[in-house]
């Protein structure tokens, strides 16, 4: 149920993926989610889906584990699927009232489908084998720079990090809720649409109380211990670049290019 | 026929997957009167596992649960009517707390059996009398507006309203202070005197397994090690102590006691009981 949500999970692991720079993976991602937009036929799928495939090899993350966390984004994909499937005009295949599917759109369906599974893959990838702390710093590094323009880069990590920490909790509190209510007989599944959504109630005021609590724990336990903000403060864990960053980089590059050529193929898969 | 009974409740949490927990190891119980249970266990040894299974929260892994001789686990029962049997008050039970005025919370779980409206208020003002708190004081108020020992007293109000036939408390004590942790202990004395139903509890205070329990369980590891009186139970000092657990001050007492003097002997295990005994030790004494 709700703890089979794996988007921004970590898998432990000491993989070549996992030992690589936070720095690295955040860049690789977002090239590859780029790659998957730049891509123009299925060509370039199978490219972008080969390397996603090496890279899940490398990092030994179970394939079973993933593929649990795209269930939770089951419906997304479904419906872009259905959308695609059914309002794109062209060349008429089937046809019932007002409902019809053309040739363009079952390709643009599995064109988009795909599309939308390698992306949830990849961008879960990179949370899957980089601890949440090591993503913080890794953003809050890159954002380094833009802190000259006025962008407060340290309080925007400081900000992904305990959100990124407090999923868990807060959905082992709601899962304690919600339990704590079904015992007293409360009925989540059954009536109309008020209904249910009036049975919510019971559980999202302690939500809500609870999220306070903790947040109010939070801010006083940092606060003292002396937490005044990003200025001045250093890591105890410098994140370095490393031989590994180098070849990963180098093989960005080539998959990068791989996908750029592969518009060029004519050839229909 | 037994009130509850379980058979190889295995239970495992996220299996195949990091963080696979084996909670429940073939856990075998069963109970045939109505009395009160007290269960005892380090952290992490699966006792609330233990209790969530027993109302059908959680379906086991293997093995099953039978509630008046009727299984609940094969997926036939509706869980509906077991969770109307069987009441079960969380840790923290306050935080549960939702509606605006106690009564309201209070309410909830009646309503949620279909219980008639006129019979519903009854049962409202008899479940807040029976823990502890004055009706016409509270009804109105918020629950949050209470202290944290009134708070607890009315969320397990909110349970003990459903009028359940076997009452389950996780650590009822946790967290509060001698006066609200007696108010506890006396009220849960009360709820079983008065309803006469089988009380089950978690805790991790000795004094009070020792007072309230007429069977004590002993969970290590998902396994129930020991199941005997609190006498028994607690003359197995040296075994507990190994497992992370303590007994009750006035056996820590005598125990002391009886390195000074071999010839003591005390099975007390209130303090009480312990002052009598060291009463009459010392007048045998005195006479030899
Ligand atoms: N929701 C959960 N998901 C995964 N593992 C869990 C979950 N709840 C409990 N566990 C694990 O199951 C085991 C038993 O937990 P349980 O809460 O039943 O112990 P307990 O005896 O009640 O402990 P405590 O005295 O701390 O309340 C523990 O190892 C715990 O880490
Ligand atoms: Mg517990």
């Amino acid at each position: 149920m709700i703890r089979d949500i794996t988007l921004g999970q970590y898998y432990p692991g000491s993989s070549a993926v996992h030992r690589l720079d936070a720095r690295t993976k955040i860049i690789a991602t977002l090239i590859y989610i780029v790659a998957l937009f730049v891509v123009k036929n299925f060509w370039g799928f199978l490219i972008a889906g080969a390397a996603l495939f090496a890279v899940i090899e490398v990092s030994k993350v179970p394939v079973k584990f993933i593929f649990r966390g795209l269930t939770a984004v089951f419906m997304i994909i479904a419906f872009t699927f259905l959308i695609n499937l059914f309002m794109v005009d062209g060349r008429v295949l089937w046809q019932w009232k007002f409902l019809s599917i053309t040739e363009e759109g079952v390709n643009r369906a599995f064109f988009m489908a795909v599309r939308l599974v390698l992306l949830i893959i990849g961008s879960s990838l990179m949370t899957l084998t980089t601890k949440p702390i090591e993503l913080t710093d890794g953003l809050e590094k890159l954002m380094k720079p833009f802190s000259k323009i006025g962008v407060p880069s340290h309080e925007i990590a400081l900000m992904m990090t305990i959100a990124l920490r407090f999923i868990p909790t807060l959905m082992e509190e709601t899962d304690k809720i919600i339990k704590a209510q079904q015992a007293r007989g409360a009925d989540f599944e059954s009536g109309n649409l008020i209904r249910r959504a009036k049975a919510l109630i019971p559980i999202l005021i302690p939500l809500f109380i609870s999220s306070f609590r903790i947040a109010q724990d939070l801010a006083l336990a940092m606060e003292a211990r002396c937490y005044h903000g990003g200025s001045g403060r250093t890591r105890m864990n410098q994140i370095r670049f490393h031989r590994g960053d180098a070849i990963a980089a180098l093989l960005v590059i080539v998959f990068l290019v791989a996908i750029v050529l592969s518009r060029f193929i004519n050839v229909p898969i | 026929m037994s009130i509850i009974e379980t058979k190889d409740l295995t239970y495992v949490y996220n299996p195949e997957m990091p963080g696979e927990t084996r909670a429940l190891d073939a856990v075998s119980f069963s109970v045939e009167e109505p009395c009160i249970i007290g269960i005892i266990g380090h952290t992490g040894s699966g006792k609330s596992t233990l209790l969530q299974h027993l109302n059908g929260l959680i379906k086991p892994s293997s093995g099953d649960v039978y509630i008046g001789g009727e299984c609940i686990t094969d997926g036939r029962k509706n869980l509906a009517d077991v969770r109307r049997k069987i009441g079960l008050v969380f840790q923290y039970p306050e935080y549960q707390l939702f509606d605006e005025t106690v009564a309201g919370d209070v309410v909830f779980g009646p309503k949620n059996l279909g219980i008639a409206d006129d019979e519903v208020d009854d049962r409202v003002r008899r479940a807040i009398e029976m823990v502890g708190l004055d009706y016409d004081e509270v009804a109105e108020m918020s629950p949050f507006e209470l202290s944290g020992g009134m708070k607890r007293r009315a969320a397990i109000a909110g349970v003990i309203a459903m009028e359940p036939e076997i009452l389950m408390l996780d650590e009822p004590t946790a967290g509060l202070d001698p006066a609200a942790h007696k108010d506890i202990i006396d009220m849960i004395k009360k709820v079983q005197s008065e309803m006469n139903l089988l009380i089950i509890f978690v805790s991790h205070n000795m004094s009070d397994i020792a007072e309230l329990s007429d069977r004590v369980f002993v969970m290590k590891d998902g396994r129930i090690v020991m199941d005997g009186s609190p006498e028994d139970v607690f003359s197995r000092g040296d075994e507990l102590r190994e497992m992370g657990l303590s007994v009750p001050p006035a056996k820590e007492i005598a125990g002391r006691i009886k390195e000074r003097a071999p010839k003591f002997e005390s099975k007390a295990l209130s303090i009480e009981g312990l002052a009598e005994d060291i009463q009459k030790f010392r007048n045998i004494k005195e006479k030899a």
